[in-house]
């Protein structure tokens, strides 16, 4: 098996099941049925993700399913960055987490839809499309946040100020995303750039300040995760930790 | 005047024409919809309450997915339903509030906890059995926004309940842990899913007039009765019991026969004193009020759009 392909895999998945989860975590506690309705569909999307990687992996690994990579790894056994797992804590947060991600997301999907690699520019050609819906939600909000009301724009800048140092690991290549490079072209040091002006324009059109800070978080695509992740798998695999070797 | 009316009105209905929103109709019609409709619509909200609660701990992917869709379709029949209610003149805002203040009712079953994996399964087969037991006719309701709108949700409705019974049947080919599961899960909602039929026909203030309107087109204990015959051969297929000592054939009526309902426990939680009332509009509530901030921002940005739009033109 080719160990960085697979990490790097996983690594994707990752991302998209632990966001997902968090953004499932709204469900039926949204601010208005409309957004509750969208925030599930991009649950949705996330976790179906999730599922079309961890397949692709399982592809590679005899014996394995998509299951046994979402419901029986330990907290340092992910790989997702810490950005991800990162509480919802309010509807502010939870769009500048998503804002951030999505518009790297969307980059890093944009070279794996074109890249080598067949089977991983296949899900990346349909999440792609499912992506761009995701950053124009999230950037809408941010827009409507920082725009809207006075309160609704300390709010949305505070979220953005708090997450900022989280973005910093998007860019920070693992050794998965070295060979990724390496092989298939999918350099993250060239869409470090992008990224920030795509994000600036938006933020700035918002009427909101671009965070900056010299203290990155670094450590999630390692495993070293924030005492968060815990939580989120003790939820995520109570049933299958409780009832080992079931079907459901 | 309003006489003749109400004369052509109950014309209309009796010859099964539909009546829509722009449609002269009773003041009482328009109030016993809006009842209706809105507490349908309340239902669906409050009714993501129970499943949601299971979304983050689903056992496996392809359940989590299957869950989150389900209570996704929920949402969406809440939002046509207010629409429809809407069509006869009262907003949503007022109707959530109604919610909120305690007094609009929901359907009194979601004031019942989920405490196992089996409870997303026993919700889909018995839960959403019963509602489309009650919402089928209702697709033939005389008021023509509602009646479309429940062609759609009953769609939906008997997909759900498909995929809950699958969930129930997985269990029951498991380990003895889950048949176990199974059961009790059984044993807890039978009888509150046989309470979703409302009282007994002589104890239901608003059923007889319904029914001349055509709102209603088959009595409470009639669908009872109906849910009941369905469940026994289902039941069986799953290798359950239902909880109920008194439930055999009965060759005369052409129907099983069943024990009492325990009509105090159905009052006190219609009264607002079951296991998870208090919670439910709790969680409601908190969702609007922390929600405040941001449908404000939101009208707020509307309205600078509109205005920066017009300086433009």
């Amino acid at each position: 098996m080719n160990k960085d392909l697979h990490n790097y895999i996983i690594q994707l998945g990752d991302n998209s099941l632990i966001l997902g989860h968090r953004i499932s975590e709204w469900c039926g506690h949204g601010p208005v049925l409309e957004q509750d309705i969208a925030l599930t569909n991009i649950a949705l999307d996330h976790v179906g993700q999730a599922r079309m990687y961890y397949q692709l992996a399982a592809t590679m690994e005899p014996g394995k399913t998509e299951d046994d990579y979402a419901y029986l790894r330990t907290v340092t056994e992910y790989k997702n960055l810490l950005l991800l797992e990162q509480e919802n804590k309010d509807f502010g947060y939870t769009i500048a987490r998503s804002f951030y991600y999505d518009q790297f997301h969307l980059l890093i999907l944009r070279v794996l839809k074109s890249c080598g690699n067949k089977d991983l520019s296949e899900i990346a050609a349909q999440a792609y499309k499912e992506v761009s819906y995701h950053c124009r939600f999230s950037s809408d909000w941010v827009k409507r946040l920082g725009d809207g009301t006075e309160e609704s724009h300390r709010r949305i800048q505070r979220a953005l100020d708090e997450f900022f140092p989280y973005t910093a690991e998007f860019f920070a290549p693992s050794e998965a995303d070295n060979y990724m490079a390496g092989k298939y072209g999918v350099d993250l040091s060239k869409l470090s750039s992008q990224w920030s002006v795509i994000v600036e324009n938006i933020v700035r059109e918002a009427t909101l300040t671009m965070p900056t800070t010299p203290y990155p978080q670094l450590g999630g695509k390692q495993g070293r995760h924030s005492e968060k992740l815990g939580f989120i798998l003790t939820e995520l695999q109570y049933m299958q930790r409780t009832y080992p070797n079931s079907t459901w | 005047m309003d006489n003749l009316k109400e004369k052509a009105f109950q014309d209309k209905i009796d010859q099964d024409t539909r009546i829509e929103p722009k449609d002269w109709m009773p003041e009482n019609y328009r109030k016993a919809l809006i009842r209706q409709i809105s507490q349908h619509a309340h239902s669906e909200i409050v009714g993501m309450l129970p499943e949601g609660n299971w979304v983050t701990r689903a056992p496996n992917l392809r359940r989590k997915v299957a869950l989150l869709a389900k209570v996704q379709d929920e949402a969406g029949h809440g939002l046509y339903l207010y629409a429809a209610a809407e069509t006869l003149g009262v907003s949503r805002d007022d109707l959530i509030d109604q919610l909120h203040t305690g007094k609009a009712k929901y359907s009194s079953i979601f004031n019942y906890p989920t405490i196992s994996w089996a409870d997303m399964g026993t919700i889909g087969w018995l839960v959403d059995g019963a509602a489309i037991m009650n919402q089928v006719p209702l697709c033939r309701c005389s008021y023509g926004p509602y009646a479309r709108a429940m062609v759609r949700v009953c769609k939906e409705e008997s997909f759900h309940q498909r995929q809950g019974y699958e969930i129930l049947l997985t269990l029951s080919r498991g380990t003895e842990a889950q048949k176990q599961m199974l059961q009790d899960s059984v044993n807890r909602w039978w009888w509150p899913s046989l309470m979703m039929f409302g009282p007994s026909d002589s104890d239901s203030p608003h059923s007889a007039q319904s029914m001349a309107w055509k709102i209603k087109r088959f009595s409470n204990d009639e669908l009872r009765q109906r849910f009941v015959d369905a469940c026994v051969d289902q039941a069986r297929i799953l290798g359950v019991t239902l909880p109920d000592p008194d439930l055999k054939w009965n060759e005369e009526r052409g129907h099983y026969d069943f024990g009492e309902i325990d009509w105090d426990e159905f009052w006190q939680v219609v009264k607002g004193h079951g296991p998870c009332n208090k919670d439910r509009i709790e969680t409601r509530v908190k969702a609007y009020e922390d929600g405040a901030w941001v449908r404000e921002a939101a009208t707020a940005y509307a309205e600078k759009q509109a205005k920066r739009k017009e300086k433009v033109a």
